[in-house]
């Protein structure tokens, strides 16, 4: 096997063992949805209805609509909670001694990123899975086809959180980013309502949703979980992932602060 | 040919220098104790050699391979302690070696007979099942210096690798890494700000305020038990 490719193994593989030891950290990232998904989307349930738009082929529950919504947004958090940890914490520690690896640093941040995406995969498929037992039901090659997408948007994802971590040098200010990128990210997206319902109350709210490329990633998900390709969304959810990834390799630089407070 | 070969090496932290002009070379088989009062740049001159930080004056090389033009080479020949611990505590401490193991570029079966030789190595060969978390501090530091052991580098770095450690813990680690440079012919270069740490004939460099006050072997520097009045002297001297 090629060193490069060893090296991969070995970040996924840790990752994931990570992953499952740290059960606190699984369940925090469950509750966050299922509480949207049984108590906020139940409520609107009544208020909201929806008409037939692609990729659905009936009327659909507000529950059904926003389960893609909510897989983006945990492989939003996701992304955004291991930018964090670079940035702070433990992870700071097992960084330095990743970078020590004799192979470019590009990849090992890349190696980096997919474990990140990886773990976002896992709680995706956990939440899709209580999902289905509480009777939200999607199509079975739907949970297939939606692996590729999720892998996808959790590279996007985690490339925006990566150029945060690297470009946003004071830690105080970072915790305050996440709030300033991850709600309005959240809210002005096609997560919660479709696109012509945001017309309704404001064109220029449409199309800033429309821009979003959380938007994009979540239309990826949703025509995904229905055996379609949305080529578009997979277009500009490749395109920010390409943008992003260079802008955080390029601003990649620990001597500028984020790495080396704690290290003193 | 030099282990390890620094040469001009300045830095700062935007206006503020950490590091100015320091040369210095380690030969194979040399303990060389880098000492120097908190802040004196330690840390930060082993994140260049790391490549942490990338060096914009100077020149670092490992075993002849020039850390700038070919860093993977001389990564490949390095191994490191850093001062802060680095370890997974979930994982056993066989998984934390095949993980460094495999991110050198070791095959599974490679990795393992090899963390059997380091553990070895370090008089921790029944550890290997146990929990890194269940390790104490003393055996959580050989495991790391096990660790940086797992691809045969010829340059050893450590910084401060003894640290909230107990008297005991010290001096086996203190002796383990003696015996590597001895024994094993590998160059170390072992970070501290702590006198008592450092054997007659070993090769002291004293690092103050990011320059390099001297450089020579420690019963050359200093008659027996002087060294830590010659450091604190030249320390306090420089502060003033
Ligand atoms: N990230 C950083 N930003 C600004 N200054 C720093 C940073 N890290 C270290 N310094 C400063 O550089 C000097 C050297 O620090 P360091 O290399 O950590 O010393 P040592 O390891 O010898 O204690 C100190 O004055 C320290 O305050
Ligand atoms: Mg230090």
């Amino acid at each position: 096997m090629s060193p490069y490719l060893r090296a991969m193994n070995a970040i996924l593989a840790r990752e994931a063992l990570r992953f499952v030891t740290q059960r606190e950290r699984f369940l925090a990232a469950l509750v966050r949805p299922l509480v949207w998904l049984i108590v906020f989307a139940a409520g609107f349930r009544a208020a909201l209805g929806l008409s037939i738009i692609p990729p659905y082929q009936t009327y659909i529950t507000y529950e059904v609509y926003i389960i893609p919504g909510l897989v983006a947004m945990i492989q939003l958090f996701n992304a955004m909670q291991s930018a964090l940890s670079l940035v702070y914490d433990r992870e700071m520690g097992s960084m330095r001694l990743l970078l020590t690896a004799p192979l470019p640093r590009w990849w090992l941040l890349f190696c980096k990123l997919l474990a990140g995406v990886l773990v976002s995969i896992l709680q995706v498929y956990a939440f899709l899975g209580i999902a289905y037992l509480y009777g939200i039901r999607l199509p079975p090659m739907g949970y297939v086809w939606v692996l590729p997408a999720l892998l996808v948007s959790g590279l996007m994802l985690g490339a925006v959180g990566l150029f945060l971590a690297s470009t946003i040098r004071q830690l105080e200010n970072f915790a305050g980013v996440m709030n300033f990128v991850i709600f309005p990210v959240f809210f002005l997206s096609t997560a919660l309502y479709p696109l012509w319902r945001m017309a309704e109350s404001s064109t220029l709210l449409r199309d800033i949703c429309a821009w979003n490329p959380f938007s994009h990633a979540v239309e990826l998900i949703r025509f995904a979980l229905y055996m379609r390709l949305n080529a578009e969304a997979l277009g500009w959810v490749a395109l920010t992932f390409g943008v992003f990834l260079a802008l955080a390799l390029w601003g990649f630089d620990p001597a500028r602060g984020m790495m080396t407070r704690k290290a003193r | 040919m030099d282990a390890l070969e620094v040469a001009e090496l300045s830095f700062r932290y935007g206006r503020r220098e950490a590091l100015h002009r320091v040369s210095f070379r380690v030969q194979p088989g040399e303990f060389c104790a880098l000492l120097g009062p908190n802040g004196a740049g330690k840390s930060t001159l082993f994140a260049l050699l790391t490549r942490l930080f990338v060096a914009r004056q100077g020149r670092i090389a490992v075993m002849g391979q020039d850390l700038q033009a070919a860093p993977r080479a001389a990564l490949a020949r390095m191994g490191v302690v850093f001062q802060q611990m680095t370890l997974d505590l979930d994982l056993s401490v066989a998984r934390n070696l095949a993980y460094f193991g495999a991110l050198h570029g070791l095959s599974r079966r490679e990795a393992a007979s090899r963390a059997g030789e380091v553990l070895e190595r370090l008089d921790m060969a029944e550890r290997a099942g146990e929990k890194a978390r269940d390790l104490n501090g003393g055996h959580r530091r050989r495991l790391e210096i096990a660790r940086a052991l797992m691809h045969r580098p010829r340059l050893l770095l450590l910084d401060e690798p003894t640290v909230g450690l107990d008297a005991r813990a010290r001096a086996a680690i203190t002796a383990h890494v003696h015996a590597l440079a001895r024994e094993d012919g590998i160059a170390v270069l072992w970070a501290t700000h702590l006198v008592d740490e450092v054997a007659p004939a070993d090769t002291v460099l004293i690092l103050h305020q990011g320059r390099m006050l001297q450089r020579g072997r420690a019963q050359d520097i200093a008659p027996e038990h002087g060294l830590a009045a010659h450091f604190m002297a030249l320390t306090e001297d420089a502060a003033a």
